[in-house]
């Protein structure tokens, strides 16, 4: 039973809204009946283990996933079932940070920043060169506009990914998995990256992850999915006294009882 | 003592079969039917007016593909051309024709050897480059981002390799028929010591612009497979390193397959062609 936990933000309106969403990949089902609102002005935590659809969920808002059965909108419009050309406006409003970071490997930095802003404005080349500097200076790689993808470290890969993000003043960025693969230190640097935006742009967010340092320094309101349902939903106190032993587990860190079993039979 | 194996045993039972020649028949007329969307795709964003950024992108991967491409191919077609100057003289000697060797080795390469060597260099070169190139970006979600942006990717990555291939591999056609006619030029007279005159003057009758065209419309033709091809397979590889290698490798694979029947019906069509436009001339396809 999803657990509505009081201390979400339930006045607020909703930005994105899914609707009894189901995905199955082949006979694997992901998704099984989720509902779920995320506000506007909030930063929203999806947790959960590896390989329970947090990514999918996330890919169902800037409709690079369809789901199998219900409704995906954003803010009161039906978004799911638009295609490419009629997404387009929405996902003009909505910035992306792809876990792998996905700079494009055969343009600068300069040019990865500026490559939204060449699509979607008719902002001048001085007005876009400008722009990429604010942005990079705002991610702290200011002066790196001529570098290439290679050149940079994981963390830097990131924040110019991130810059990218923000580059078109989105009205909601979303993070899939922002600090994977970066050391605590780096992971920090994003964590403050991520509230510093919030901060100073305005912007909603949803953070995937399942990094709880991560989670509990920038999530307003968490949820937690598994086994494809949200089985929490609430502040980070509201998990921390949660009674469902799922939840426990999980904001422990404890590995399952059967899984060490097997480990000591080995 | 060692057991028989029954049938049983040895083959699945029949509903087996009918499962898997049933899912085997969906699969593949699925693939076809994507790959024909693929294709479909890509020719509606050519016919769309190309922006700025696709025309240069286009030129990038003109120098990329064609002009990098200029010494294999030449080195290439010259020993392709020299070994068939060295094979066919012989038999030419035996019946007193050596003077027209020039014919049959300006026909071969013009026809045959030059758009098909030419097309499998491309294949192996370019078709697995490309493969490779987008099948790392799909993989790194570099496709997911451009559509997250708003950009088209056939548009703005498979536009571009299609265009530019097509564009070149006539081009680079070209190339490989004057450096074979040369190789099989320098084996008979330079080596073998068949007259200079003779050599040309054969050559030169038995070839006309259609004969030359024929070549040209395959490597057209021929560019169209191994770029859509390439550019599929990439699109559509599976995750990791592993699933990187096996699209590039399905790519030539296919590419070279399609290359060999487009070549055939090409032939026969352009065949059919030169009958009708020249109805009292020997068919020379």
């Amino acid at each position: 039973m999803v657990d509505t936990l009081p201390g979400t933000s339930s006045a607020l309106p909703a930005l994105i809204r899914f609707e009894n969403i189901y995905k199955s990949f082949g006979s694997q089902v992901v998704l099984n009946g989720v509902s779920i609102a995320f506000t506007e002005g909030q930063t929203t935590v999806v947790l959960g283990p590896s390989g329970t659809g947090k990514s999918v969920l996330l890919k169902h808002i800037v409709g690079l996933l369809q789901p199998d059965a219900g409704q995906v909108y954003y803010r009161d419009e039906r978004i799911d079932h638009l295609s490419d050309r009629d997404m387009s406006p929405i996902r003009k409003k909505i910035g992306f940070l792809f876990q792998l970071s996905a700079l494009f490997d055969s343009m600068t930095v300069g040019d990865n920043v500026a490559f939204p802003l060449r699509t979607h404005s008719r902002l001048s080349k001085a007005d876009i060169d400008d722009r990429v500097a604010e942005r990079l200076a705002m991610v702290g790689m200011e002066n790196s506009e001529r570098k290439m993808p290679g050149e940079l470290s994981g963390g830097q890969r990131k924040r110019v990914a991130l810059a990218r993000a923000i580059a078109l003043n989105p009205e909601l960025v979303l993070y899939d998995e922002p600090t994977t693969g970066l050391d605590p230190i780096r992971s920090d640097v994003i964590n403050e990256l991520i509230l510093k935006l919030h901060e100073e742009l305005k912007v909603s967010a949803i953070v995937v992850t399942h990094d709880l340092a991560s989670a509990f320094k920038v999530g307003e309101r968490m949820v937690i999915l598994m086994g494809g349902g949200i089985i929490a939903d609430g502040s980070a106190d509201d998990l921390r006294s949660h009674r469902d032993p799922r939840v426990q587990q999980f904001i422990t860190g404890r590995a399952d009882e059967a899984d060490l079993r097997a480990l000591h039979r080995i | 003592m060692a057991s028989i194996k029954t049938y049983d045993e040895t083959l699945p039972s029949r509903p087996d079969y009918v499962a898997r020649l049933g899912a085997w028949a969906i699969n593949t007329n699925l693939a076809m039917g994507d790959m024909g969307v693929f294709f479909l795709s890509t020719l509606y964003g050519i016919l769309r007016w190309p922006g700025r950024r696709t025309i240069s992108e286009t030129l990038a991967q003109m120098y990329e593909m064609g002009t990098k491409s200029i010494p294999v191919v030449m080195v290439a077609g010259g020993f392709i051309g020299a070994v068939l100057a060295v094979e066919t003289l012989p038999q030419f000697r035996e019946i007193g024709l050596a003077s027209r060797v020039g014919s049959v080795i300006v026909i071969s390469v013009v026809k045959q050897v030059g758009p098909i060597l030419t097309a499998v260099m491309l294949a192996g070169r370019l078709g697995g480059a490309m493969t490779a190139e987008l099948g790392t970006m799909r993989v790194t979600e570099q496709i997911d981002a451009l559509r997250v942006m708003g950009a088209d990717p056939i548009r703005t990555l498979v536009v571009p390799r299609v265009l530019a291939c097509v564009i070149m591999a006539p081009i680079l056609t070209l190339y490989s028929d004057a450096i074979g006619i040369l190789g099989g030029w320098v084996v008979a007279v330079q080596v073998e010591g068949v007259r200079n005159y003779p050599f040309w003057h054969y050559a030169a009758q038995s070839t006309d612009l259609f004969t030359v065209n024929v070549g040209l419309v395959k490597a057209f033709f021929f560019g169209i497979v191994i770029s859509t091809v390439a550019c599929y397979k990439g699109f559509r590889c599976g995750n990791g390193a592993q699933g990187v290698g096996r699209a590039c490798t399905e790519a030539f694979v296919t590419g070279f397959c399609l290359i060999l029947l487009s070549n055939f019906i090409l032939a026969l069509g352009l065949n059919n062609l030169y009958n009708a436009l020249y109805p009292n001339q020997p068919s020379v396809l």
